[in-house]
């Protein structure tokens, strides 16, 4: 798998046994004394929050799929048996949708540190992929599970999100009623949202596993950004069993008590008050809004005019993440020495999380109440809608224009010899530091 | 040390950013702040008032119950522990007498056990209660076509829960001069809608919006068992409350175990990181 | 391997790395297992509207005498068998009989003041289908599946079963009310 060598010894007879017919615990030893920088801080530690989060999802969907029934005359009163008579019903329903949150607050962070410290590009662009699939998986499964409570957002943001389909050009309708089983959202999509929403999680633990041979075939990265050589093993990497099997505890810990937090005294802020309205296909609510984590999906979809050309910005803003190892042209991963690049990442988080905020508001309303807008375009620019649009721009722009430029054009900061190096010497005495173009491509 | 202080901030800005981003806007719909009903809920360390929820439910079962019905709700619910009529001396909420009698006091629906023909009979303590029509078609005829909602879970379906409701029930205000209404509509300032096709152009829109249902309380409509004053606000108040326990009877056992949790978390945190500096002492790092 | 980057036992500790903070910390890790376990586990118990079926109350007094009635508990039949005079008498002349494979007399299958009342489920002890009224060579019950025969007091008198008709849990309230579980 990676140039770590096997240095497990079975001892017992039964160990000796298993090591010549499965080696399993061959495996599970090698995992845990695997070499690992010894400079990874705590963003690193939402890999393991993930695989929580993952199994977290999954034993409690098993459990509440035994109480629940997939039926639009049922389903509503299913949950709420769940939430009233069956034992623990209410813990275990709480902590599927709000896990379902802190699953995609995770990944966000996630990502957001392989785009910080340069995770994706050579040679781990396989990883980085895999995580995009299970990005969509997610995003889809998440669908699929908010539809089944069959509130009022379930059934028209199921609606909403369906239709887009039918904006295909050509094939769109056909499709569509394939998708839903009828003209309408009804028992037959339903049933097989149902279905879907269970099968998935077990696609995503698969692309995981997948995720995690890439991971070790490549090795992992630092904050740094280096290649850690055969060499430096022994002074630069600790194994993974105990150094960071307890940081990624201890980190847990603390995001199980953020969980906690929102489980037990504010299990209903992240959804929507609509969602306690049984599902009525003759009356839309006010304002159709996916789940939070969705927003600036969403918003992306409402920035563009044409129903089709939303479509495409909305699939498009997620499948630019995965031809992203090809689009920056730096030599250098991490951005704690790209400080250019690194002001751009910065606008960049802000910019997602404007998009989501947007994505929560009416596209018509004002953005600074009370300023007059300008007799410019449409006259509308004091709306959501342009500021959607801005940031929208902002979102591409960063993709295809700011980070191959950026990556052509900077100076980067000295890059130390070893990631020990700072750490003894302090970051600013760069005795030994190399110019970028020094360092090998692996 | 920086990088767990930079973790607390972390934790911190993602509850503040999420549940920002999780409050809807405030939309143009007279976003009317809310009346106070000073419940002993709320909070993480709140509780039901016992007495309060017997009130709200005698409110709930004289007045509302005539038109909304609570279908997810069952009489054997009433006597669970946080719940109205809560007895620590029964065996179990449905062996509970107070729930057996006021179970016996409703008629329900079922089939006679051995001509199958439509009967109706006392209720028991498994039973659903049972709802003013039999169908949504039929409650929206007997409404003017608009349907009384079921109130199982009205205080989770409404933003501001209990203290919405209390502030619809007693936000009948005089409606302003030059507001068209029909003889269907009345104006309530605390529910959702937009008055400005209704008003004169260029007159102040006043909050709220129009509700099919005429103001449902008058004061004394209800005579309390334990001699509290049955004024409007104060039975407004308790079948709020009740509301807001039907909407969720476990929500204080929910409270009581997050402290629990949240308590015993803290503490493995504090051991964990021992652990973890016990383990990393001496690495540079 | 990783002797360079670490110091031995911590700066002149005792040498064992079972130091008692990571036991701590491994014993809280099992104590939140089982924390989170429990509730998993017990989600598939019965849950309350189960529970609260699990006590019926009825009426006796409409069986009519001779005849029965069959109520349902726990999703399961109970037979409610008002006999004639006649029956009991027979009934209780069995009471020791050679053929019964788990004695018991009438009386001990009813409730005083109420002998006419006989309350059994209705599943035949052996594999539990539902056995016939008024059938079989005792007057009792018989069923189809593989000819257990038993009488008016619902005991297994011929074929294969092993037991008498269960009478489950049962008391009278008021009158000719009794609640069953």
């Amino acid at each position: 798998m990676s140039e770590h060598e096997s240095t497990y010894v079975p001892k017992t007879g039964v160990e000796k046994w298993l090591d010549t017919r499965l080696p399993i615990i061959r495996f599970g030893a090698d995992y845990l004394s695997l070499p690992t920088p010894k400079n990874l801080n705590y963003w690193y530690t939402f890999g393991g929050i993930l695989a929580l989060c993952l199994v977290i999802q999954i034993v409690t969907g098993i459990v509440l799929a035994m109480h629940y029934t997939p039926n639009t005359e049922m389903a509503f009163a299913s949950v709420e048996r769940i939430m009233r008579d069956v034992n623990g019903g209410w813990l275990i329903r709480f902590v599927h949708a709000n896990g379902a949150s802190m699953f995609f607050l995770a990944v966000y962070i996630h990502m957001l540190r392989g785009l910080y410290y340069g995770s994706y590009k050579a040679p781990r662009e396989m990883i980085w992929i895999l995580g995009c699939v299970i990005f969509f998986l997610m995003i889809a499964t998440a669908f699929l599970g908010y539809v089944l409570p069959w509130g009022q957002m379930s059934y028209w943001g199921a609606e909403v999100i369906t239709n887009l389909i039918g904006a295909i050009p050509v094939i769109g309708e056909p499709v569509l009623i394939w998708l839903r089983g009828g003209p309408a959202i009804d028992n037959a999509t339903l049933n097989r949202f149902f279905s879907l929403h269970y099968l998935l999680p077990f696609v995503i633990f698969g692309v995981v596993v997948l995720h995690l041979w890439a991971l070790h075939t490549s090795g992992q990265n630092n904050p740094v950004g280096i290649l850690i050589p055969k060499e430096r093993t022994a002074k630069d990497m600790v194994p993974f069993h105990p150094y960071f099997t307890v940081k990624d505890g201890f980190a847990i810990i603390l995001f199980l008590m953020l969980f906690s937090l929102f489980v037990f005294f504010m299990p209903d802020a992240l959804g929507h008050a609509d969602n306690y309205i049984p599902a009525n296909p003759l009356q839309t609510p006010a304002h159709i809004v996916p789940e939070w984590y969705m927003l600036p999906f969403y918003a992306i979809l409402r920035a563009i005019p044409d129903k089709f050309g939303g479509v495409v910005a909305m699939f498009g803003s997620i499948g630019v993440l995965f031809i992203l190892p090809w689009l920056d042209t730096s030599k250098v991963r991490s951005m704690r020495y790209r400080p250019t690049m690194r002001t751009f990442f910065l606008i960049f988080v802000f910019v997602g999380v404007g998009l989501g905020w947007c994505g929560g508001q009416l596209p018509d309303a004002q953005v600074v109440p009370g300023m007059p807008s300008f007799n410019l375009i449409d006259g509308q620019l004091n709306s959501y809608l342009w500021l959607t649009r801005l940031f929208t721009a902002y979102y591409f722009a960063f993709f295809f224009i700011i980070l191959p430029l950026v990556g052509l054009k900077e100076t980067p900061l000295p890059i130390p010899l070893s990631i020990s190096e700072p750490v003894l010497t302090g970051p600013d005495a760069m005795a030994h530091a190399v110019p970028a173009q020094a360092e090998k491509k692996g | 040390m920086t990088l767990s202080f930079r973790k607390t901030l972390l934790a911190i800005a993602a509850v503040a950013g999420l549940s920002v981003a999780a409050s809807p806007a405030l939309a143009a719909e007279g976003g009317h702040h809310l009346k106070d009903g000073g419940f002993s809920f709320e909070g993480p360390f709140g509780t039901f008032d016992q007495g309060q929820l017997q009130r709200g439910y005698k409110v709930y079962r004289e007045v509302c119950a005539s038109c909304h019905s609570m279908n997810l709700m069952h009489f054997r619910t009433l006597g669970e522990r946080n719940g109205p009529f809560y007895d620590p001396g029964a065996a179990n909420p449905a062996e509970n007498r107070f729930v057996k009698a006021l179970a016996a006091e409703a008629q329900v629906a079922d089939i006679d056990n051995e001509t199958g023909e439509a009967v109706m009979r006392p209720g028991i303590a498994a039973d659903k209660f049972p709802a003013p029509y039999p169908n949504h078609t039929a409650a929206a005829a007997a409404n003017g076509g608009a349907a009384p909602p079921d109130l199982s879970v009205m205080a989770k379906a409404r933003h501001g829960g209990a203290n919405y409701i209390y502030s619809l029930l007693t936000g009948y205000d005089t409606p302003p001069a030059g507001l068209r209404m029909t003889s269907t509509q009345h104006y309530n300032a605390y529910m959702a809608g937009d008055l400005t096709p209704f008003m004169p152009a260029g007159a102040e829109v006043p909050p709220g919006g129009f509700i099919a249902m005429p103001p449902p309380l008058a004061n004394g409509q209800v005579t309390y068992d334990d001699g509290t004053t049955a004024s409007v606000d104060q039975m407004a108040k308790d079948v709020s409350a009740y509301i807001a326990w039907a909407s969720e009877p476990h929500a204080i056992e929910r409270k009581q175990a997050g402290i629990g949790v949240l308590a015993f978390l803290a503490i493995f945190a504090g051991i964990t990181y021992a652990s973890y500096r016990r383990i990393w002492k001496g690495v540079a790092h | 391997m990783a002797e360079s980057v670490v110091n031995e036992n911590g700066g002149g500790d005792d040498a064992t790395r079972r130091d008692f903070i990571h036991i701590a910390a491994g014993a809280a890790a099992v104590g939140a297992g089982v924390m989170v376990a429990w509730p998993l586990i017990n989600q598939m118990n019965p849950a309350a509207d189960t529970l609260a079926l699990s006590t019926i109350e009825f009426d006796v007094g409409k069986v009519q005498e001779g005849q029965q009635v069959v109520i349902t508990w726990q999703g399961k039949p109970v037979f409610v068998r008002n006999r004639t005079a006649a029956e009991i008498a027979h009934a209780k002349a069995d009471d020791n009989a050679g053929d019964l494979k788990e004695p018991q007399t009438d009386a001990e299958r009813t409730k005083p003041g109420h002998e006419n009342f006989l309350v059994v489920i209705g599943s035949c002890t052996h594999l539990g289908c539902i056995p016939t009224f008024g059938a079989g060579d005792f007057g009792g019950w018989f069923c189809p599946c593989h000819g257990s025969h038993y009488d008016v007091a619902g005991r297994i008198r011929k074929g294969p079963a092993p037991k008498n008709l269960v009478v489950p849990d049962y008391e009278y309230l008021a009158g000719t009310n009794i609640k069953i579980g």
